[in-house]
């Protein structure tokens, strides 16, 4: 059993000056054999298996993960929670994940520092008007709260804006999901870590898989750095690299990987209080709680694996930034980095079984997983444990690029996740 | 980032370039034949290789001509370039 994380806690531990807290999650050497094992030890896949053990009895499960939890996208993601989606599929999906996220920290016993300062997308010509309004009557017509705000309004709530209409791409209005936000990236890879291996769940770091063992047309185990694993589950949920384990078992995905950038700047005082989104121009920026400007950049336009990305995005994202924030002229950028992220044909992600029996796949996220993530895990436990999709996530199936049946949020969503 | 050598120009920043995904996949001859598992796996499905990868690029911002591209996805280096119709290189 864990201890609990309290104010306590903290106190009867400052007394020890904080050298005896009991260790988080454990760092075993794999069993020779689970029922299920999940691939990807990032918040969709610690979520994953926090769920299959809470809500489906399933302990005797290991995630595997090659480097060590939450070090790809988790923790280099922009941490933007929002679910204002135009269709009703994903809305169905991103409000369910932003309704987990409301009560995540009471219910992990982990603080993910989840704050609801509101996401405002901003238009900057008569389509994105048009489409961002259509957006917010689709909206709430889903029940997600979603407000049109002219131009005065968008400087009202954030006063740093430049809505001066003789800038090159102006400010003409814009929308507002109050409840969307901001959370700790690292913080929710942890509190699922803790949680899940509390019930029981092994947390293998250092486990790069190498194989994916079948029998026809069923999964048998899996081939990795620390040895063979058997199992007849397997949920991967590998984001970038979904399509090198699809490639070891021999299935193809709709997926181009691509690098994705962010970058933040030196800390300051507190300056901008929500976060703000723009399509048009693709910028988009917070402010952490460490007082560093948080900026996401775009994709570069070609498949790579290198986690770096080009010099030029970083530079179109930062001139619109400067235009938009004129105040922000002169901070300097701390650090730049990317992150790899596999993207769908139609922009929404995969939950879904495969034609192998066994074998599963959460993936296709995109630019946008972050927000996601206790939905995710929750609607990826379920499809795993009874072999069948839960109904927000069965419109995300794989078989959808054959039935055309797409959900197209490329555009409709406010392209920068 | 990093420098392409367009067959026609020479070498030029990337940026000058468009991407066009993966190469050599053909456009089934009979189209009206196809099934739609057929049709998801030309229109959609990808290899999206780590590692070295045959792909199409345009120099948009240059020449405007197609051309392949060999080039090894996990560290951006490329192996060759060749232009559309010519025999890709054995890798």
């Amino acid at each position: 059993m864990k201890n609990k994380y309290s104010i306590f806690s903290l106190i009867k531990n400052a007394f020890s000056d904080h050298e005896n807290w009991q260790q988080a999650w454990g760092d075993p050497e794999p069993k020779k054999e689970y029922d299920a094992v999940i691939v990807g030890g990032g918040g969709h896949g610690l979520a994953t298996a926090y769920y299959l053990a809470k809500k489906h009895n399933l302990t005797n499960i290991a995630v595997v993960e090659k480097g060590w939890i939450g070090g790809g996208n988790t923790g280099r993601n922009t941490t933007i929670i929002r679910s204002n989606y135009l269709w009703d599929a994903s809305a169905g999906l991103y409000d369910h994940a932003l309704k987990i996220w409301e009560n995540l920290s009471q219910e992990l016993n982990y603080n993910v520092m989840f704050s609801q300062r509101g996401v405002m997308n901003l238009a900057h010509n008569l389509q994105d008007v048009r489409d961002l309004k259509r957006r917010t009557h689709a909206n709430r017509l889903n029940g997600i709260d979603a407000v049109w705000l002219e131009t005065d309004e968008v400087k009202k709530f954030c006063p740093i804006i430049n809505t001066s209409q003789n800038i090159r791409y102006p400010v003409l209005g814009g929308t507002l999901q109050r409840r969307a936000g901001t959370a700790r990236h690292d913080a929710v890879a942890w509190g699922y870590a803790r949680g899940a291996n509390e019930m029981g769940v092994d947390i293998i770091q250092n486990c790069e898989v190498k194989g994916i063992k079948r029998n026809g047309d069923k999964v048998e185990g899996l081939e990795t750095t620390k040895g063979f694993i058997k199992t007849k589950k397997i949920g991967v949920v590998a984001a970038g690299h979904s399509s090198v384990i699809a490639n070891m078992a021999g299935i193809k995905l709709p997926l181009e990987s691509k690098p994705l950038q962010a970058l933040v700047s030196e800390p300051v005082k507190p300056i901008i209080d929500t976060v703000v989104m723009s399509n048009a121009v693709h910028a988009y920026i917070s402010q952490s709680d460490k007082g560093e400007l948080v900026i996401g950049a775009g994709t570069d336009s070609y498949v790579s694996y290198s986690q770096r990305g080009s010099h030029n995005i970083v530079e179109d994202t930062l001139k619109a930034i400067l235009e938009l924030y004129p105040i922000f002229s002169r901070m300097k950028m701390l650090r730049q980095w990317g992150g790899i992220v596999d993207i769908c044909p139609d922009a929404s992600p995969i939950i879904s079984k495969t034609n192998i029996k066994g074998l599963y796949f959460n993936c296709g996220w995109g630019t946008g997983g972050f927000k996601a993530t206790p939905g995710s895990g929750d609607l990826f436990a379920h499809t795993i444990a009874n072999d069948e999709p839960h109904k927000l996530n069965a419109a995300f199936n794989l078989n959808r690029f054959v039935s055309g049946d797409l959900v197209d949020e490329h555009g409709a969503a406010a392209v920068a996740h | 980032m990093f420098l392409i050598n367009c067959p026609f120009c020479g070498e030029r920043d990337q940026n000058e370039f468009s991407s066009g995904g993966e190469a050599h996949i053909v456009r089934p001859k009979q189209p009206t034949e196809l099934s739609d598992d057929q049709w998801a796996e030309f229109l959609f499905m990808r290899k999206n290789i780590k590692g070295v990868q045959f792909e199409r690029w345009n120099h948009s911002h240059g020449c405007r001509k197609w051309f392949n591209v060999v080039r090894d996805t996990s560290n951006d280096k490329i192996h060759s370039v060749y232009k559309m119709g010519e025999k890709p290189p054995v890798k």
